[in-house]
């Protein structure tokens, strides 16, 4: 056998990102040397993007069923039972590599890509949500990626008519040369009406709508599964370019026909288009596919089947019909607009075979694609485990309104006003709360309902770093947190993994500790994760991003009627925290800001203890008996005091006292905490409640004022306060072009 | 009252346009596709809801203002009948020529979303009845091309005939004289670029904009 066909080197095979192991696997399956297009085809399914090859060994540690998972990992959503007849579908996915490249459309295109898997499963999207971790505010490159992929998000999400409810923003040097673009898309759908990749047979037409496919995108998927370098910038030309417009017509389109049951199978086309969207089809179908590459509604002249296939075209869906229901699709689509075209058919070959031209381009078994594709137990070794730090060996601030200003006023807790501004957040009008709102997390309401959806993103890549198992216990057990203290049921999470180098020991044994702690949380909290993506490679001339495990939590509300949120504070409220604070002083956000450290362990989380306590502060606020609740997470109890203070328009007054020295007091990051704000017949019943089932509960201040004060001295008026909390980002993004090199 | 909501390709804000007259009026308004020529028979009070009509390509409601529709909508609105355009239906109504002025990129360059302080300039139309003469409402933006524009003699003659309607507290695009909201001459057809239908039950966050409904119900 040739080892290369025509025009095949061993150059192009590397230049495809397979190596010689897999090259063997390729020429063994096929019974011969692959084509330029075949080649072309192995390369985007066999990607880390596509197959996952450097992670799948581990995610499957990670729980994925329970009592209310319709559809776990493994299609193009997750799917959970909200109850009456409904479905929650959601998902987030990273558009780190392209955002970076091109920030407007990376992002863009990130958001239209996370709606497509939604919808595609028969749901309309009803929330937008994100998680951006940028490099340090004074980095040169920094303030333009935030312009471009601030007004990405909002060109394309406001223009589709999908809310922007909320989300996180880090700024940390860690990520200078690979910024995060986390996108989250969740939608609603009947639970007897869901649309899956799998349930094509033999003889069905395949019929392509949306967009027309053009150059833009070819190897994308390829581009996010390598490092960059200094050159990296010269692969704009992968970048995809999104119209939010034509994504508006599609939903519509595909929702009409979603209603008429003339659908076998239905998939978008994201990474690797065509290419992938066939070949899941196909491969969950146990079937083969046919397709005509002439009948390819095509944007370009002259466009290769190599190009069509490989092609990242936005806005495209592919659809396996009911035989005899094509006419069915072509009203619909022409109605709003959209290109559709029957290009090919499905078969009981178990092959993939494209025509062009009138000759074979391309004939393949598409088993191999899928099942075949590499598999790798990475080599690691657990990161060193930083130690403890104790609060004793910090030294005193004098004065600890000061030092609250400054915290509240650094890149990690200032108002990120000047960003959620430029997001639509009240479109489709069931916003009920969303990032100007007092709330932990994200609520919106289920559509005619007295039901509401709450909506998280969190992650503390200080603490994943320091140490991954716990810093992934925590992302998942701060989702849950936020979800609670809602007053919701949390349900399950989807995940986006965002890590180094798999290939480096190091960076492997970060994504497998995260995993690890990830999964001890979901299944304490019976959180399970249902949907998620993975990114590896974020790194730039050998430096890897901070390890970083963005966990998007959803819950359910069951009555709008009782819910919390931390703008509700009244004068003469009694202030609580539920949990036990010890001062966690460790890789927290008062060292990093005070100190300039970043040492120290990670706070250690207790899911037990987590778990209690949550129990216990959403019973509270079903009882009616919070006028304000909110989750203690970066910046302790003085910074969620600040929070609820500031929402509240009302001061505080805090009290100090026992063991524990006062900055870690206040500005100790230890975990499963809450602080609650409740008149004093309903405090004393909330103590009594406590004490009954065991939950640590204390006393730490009362409502007043317009001033936060500790012990009734290091006073910090709200007003200053303010205008410092707010006047961070505007700040940093509206001074004089000159200062910024 | 029998209403009807113009749908076009883009269109964002048709199912809460839809949902705040239901619940004002007790009836569903029926849900007109750009490419009809006539409203439904009968239809007293048209919306021009927000969104992204056509993507905005070529300027903010220049293609929708010359969709099949529009020539029954400006029929429609010769007859005295009530003609609502909210941000990108505002939008398409000054394209069509039914209300004065025009639309510019926000001063600011960026889109911009927030619950916008509102001052009741005019109590004296049939989108404004209920609410009193300077009452303040907040009522939610969320908009690109909220700048409104007109040349002086226009400012002055709208301002003078009653014709503005909202005014902004708190500019947020950089609009002529902080208006937020107009009418035409005759006063039967008013634009603005802040929502009032996100702003009907206390789910949204608060009810400002129910006023406005319930005006043109009292009207009917």
């Amino acid at each position: 056998m040739t080892q290369y066909a025509e025009g095949i080197t061993a150059e192009i095979v590397k230049e495809h990102g397979i190596n010689d192991a897999e090259y063997a696997v390729i020429l063994d399956r096929l019974g011969r040397a692959p084509n330029l297009v075949e080649l072309g085809i192995f390369s985007v399914m066999w990607s880390e993007h596509c197959s996952y090859k450097s992670s799948r060994a581990h995610l499957g540690k990670l729980p994925t069923s329970g009592a209310k998972v319709i559809q776990g990992p493994g299609e193009n959503a997750g799917v959970i039972d909200i109850g009456d007849g409904q479905a929650c579908i959601f998902k987030m996915e990273s558009h780190n590599h392209p955002s970076f490249i091109e920030p407007y459309q990376g992002a863009a295109t990130g958001v239209g890509g996370i709606l497509r898997d939604v919808f595609t499963m028969g749901a309309r999207p009803v929330a937008l949500m994100n998680a951006l971790r940028f490099g340090a505010p004074d980095h040169k490159k920094t303030r333009q990626l935030v312009s471009g992929v601030v007004a990405g998000i909002g060109g394309y999400g406001n223009c589709v008519g999908v809310p922007t409810v909320g989300g996180e923003t880090n700024f940390h040097a860690g990520y200078n040369g690979n910024i995060l673009v986390n996108a989250m898309a969740v939608g609603l759908a009947e639970a007897d009406n869901i649309f899956y990749a799998r349930g094509a047979e033999p003889g069905q037409p395949i019929v392509y709508v949306g967009s027309k496919t053009g150059r833009d995108g070819i190897h994308g998927a390829t581009m996010a599964s390598a490092e960059f370098d200094d050159q990296s910038e010269e692969k704009r030309p992968t970048v995809q370019v999104g119209d939010p417009f034509v994504e508006k017509k599609l939903i519509e389109a595909c929702l009409e026909l979603m209603a008429t049951d003339a659908i076998a199978a239905i998939q978008d086309m994201g990474a690797a288009g065509l290419t992938s969207s066939s070949v899941e089809m196909a491969d969950k179908g146990g079937i083969g596919i046919a397709l005509d590459m002439d009948k390819v509604p095509q944007r370009e002249a002259n466009m290769t089947t190599y190009e069509m296939m490989l092609s990242e075209s936005q806005e495209r869906m592919l659809v396996i019909m009911k035989p005899g229901r094509e006419d069915v699709a072509y009203e619909i689509f022409r109605k709003w607009e959209l290109d559709v075209a029957v290009i090919g058919e499905t078969t009981d070959t178990g092959r993939m075979v494209l025509t062009h031209k009138g000759e074979t381009v391309c004939d393949i078994p598409v088993a191999p694609l899928a099942d075949d594709a590499p598999k790798y137990e990475r080599p690691y070794f657990a990161p060193e485990v930083r130690a403890q730090l104790n609060a004793k060996d910090v030294a005193q601030p004098d004065h600890m309104g000061e030092v609250l200003l400054r915290i509240m006023s650094s890149s990690d807790m200032a108002s990120k006003a000047w960003i959620w501004k430029q997001y639509d957040r009240h479109v489709m009008a069931d916003t009920t709360a969303s990032s100007e709102d007092p709330s932990d997390a994200a609520i919106v309401r289920v559509h005619g309902t007295k039901k509401a959806l709450a909506i998280t993103t969190d992650c503390t890549p200080r603490y994943c770093f320091a140490n991954p198992f716990e810093g992934g216990k925590q992302a998942v057990a701060e989702a849950w947190r936020n979800l609670t203290a809602t007053g919701a049921d949390p349900i399950a999470i989807t995940d986006c993994l965002n890590f180094g180098n798999p290939e480096r020991e190091e960076i492997m044994g970060q994504f497998v500790g995260c995993i690890e702690g990830m999964a001890q949380a979901c299944a304490t909290l019976d959180f399970p994760v249902v949907s998620g993506n993975v990114s590896l490679y974020n790194e730039t001339n050998g430096v890897a991003i901070p390890p970083t495990p963005a966990i998007g939590g959803v819950g359910l509300i069951p009555d709008m009627a009782k819910r919390a949120h931390f703008g509700g504070m009244r004068e003469g409220d009694i202030l609580l925290v539920v949990g036990e604070t010890e001062g966690a002083l460790g890789a927290s956000v008062y060292l990093k800001v005070i100190e300039g450290r970043e040492d120290g362990g990670a706070p250690l989380v207790d899911l037990d203890v987590e778990k209690a306590n949550g129990d216990f502060v959403r019973g509270q606020i079903r009882a009616g008996r919070l006028s304000a609740c909110h989750d203690l997470s970066d910046g302790g109890l003085a910074c969620a005091a600040a929070d609820m203070a500031l929402a509240s328009d009302m001061g505080i007054k805090l009290a100090h006292e026992g063991n524990v020295p006062m900055h870690g007091y206040l500005f100790g990051e230890d975990q499963g905490r809450y602080l609650l704000a409740a008149a004093k017949e309903d405090a004393i019943a909330i103590l009594q409640d406590a004490k009954a089932d065991d939950i640590p509960v204390h006393v730490v201040g009362l409502a007043g004022g317009k001033a936060v004060t500790v012990n009734g001295a290091h006073p910090l008026e709200l007003d200053r306060l303010r205008a410092a909390w707010e006047g961070w980002m505007p700040g940093l993004m509206e001074q004089l072009v000159e200062a910024a090199e | 009252m029998k209403s009807a909501v113009i749908v076009f390709p883009g269109s964002n804000c048709d199912r809460d346009a839809h949902d705040a007259i239901e619940k004002v009026t007790g009836h569903k308004p029926a849900m007109v596709w750009h490419q009809d020529s006539d409203l439904p028979e009968g239809t007293e009070f048209v919306m021009v809801p927000g969104g992204f009509s056509y993507g905005d390509y070529l300027r903010c409601g220049s293609m929708a203002s010359r969709s099949a529709i529009m020539p029954a909508i400006v029929a429609h609105a010769a007859t005295g009948a009530p003609v609502l355009g909210v941000c990108n239906g505002f939008q398409i109504l000054t394209e069509s020529g039914l209300l004065p002025g025009a639309l510019m990129r926000n001063a600011g360059l960026k889109f911009v979303c927030e619950k916008a302080p509102l001052t009741v300039e005019n109590a004296n139309t049939q989108f404004t009845s209920r609410y009193e003469a300077g009452a303040q409402l907040l009522v939610p933006i969320a908009h690109h091309d909220g700048n409104y524009f007109a040349d002086p003699d226009t400012l002055d003659r709208i301002e003078g005939e009653g014709q503005v309607v909202f005014r902004y507290g708190r500019n947020p695009n950089g609009s002529a004289r902080d208006i937020a909201g107009i009418t035409n001459e005759q006063g039967n057809v008013m634009g603005m670029m802040p929502h009032p239908e996100r702003a009907v039950d206390m789910g949204h966050g608060g009810t400002d904009g129910l006023a406005l409904f319930e005006s043109l119900l009292g009207s009917a």
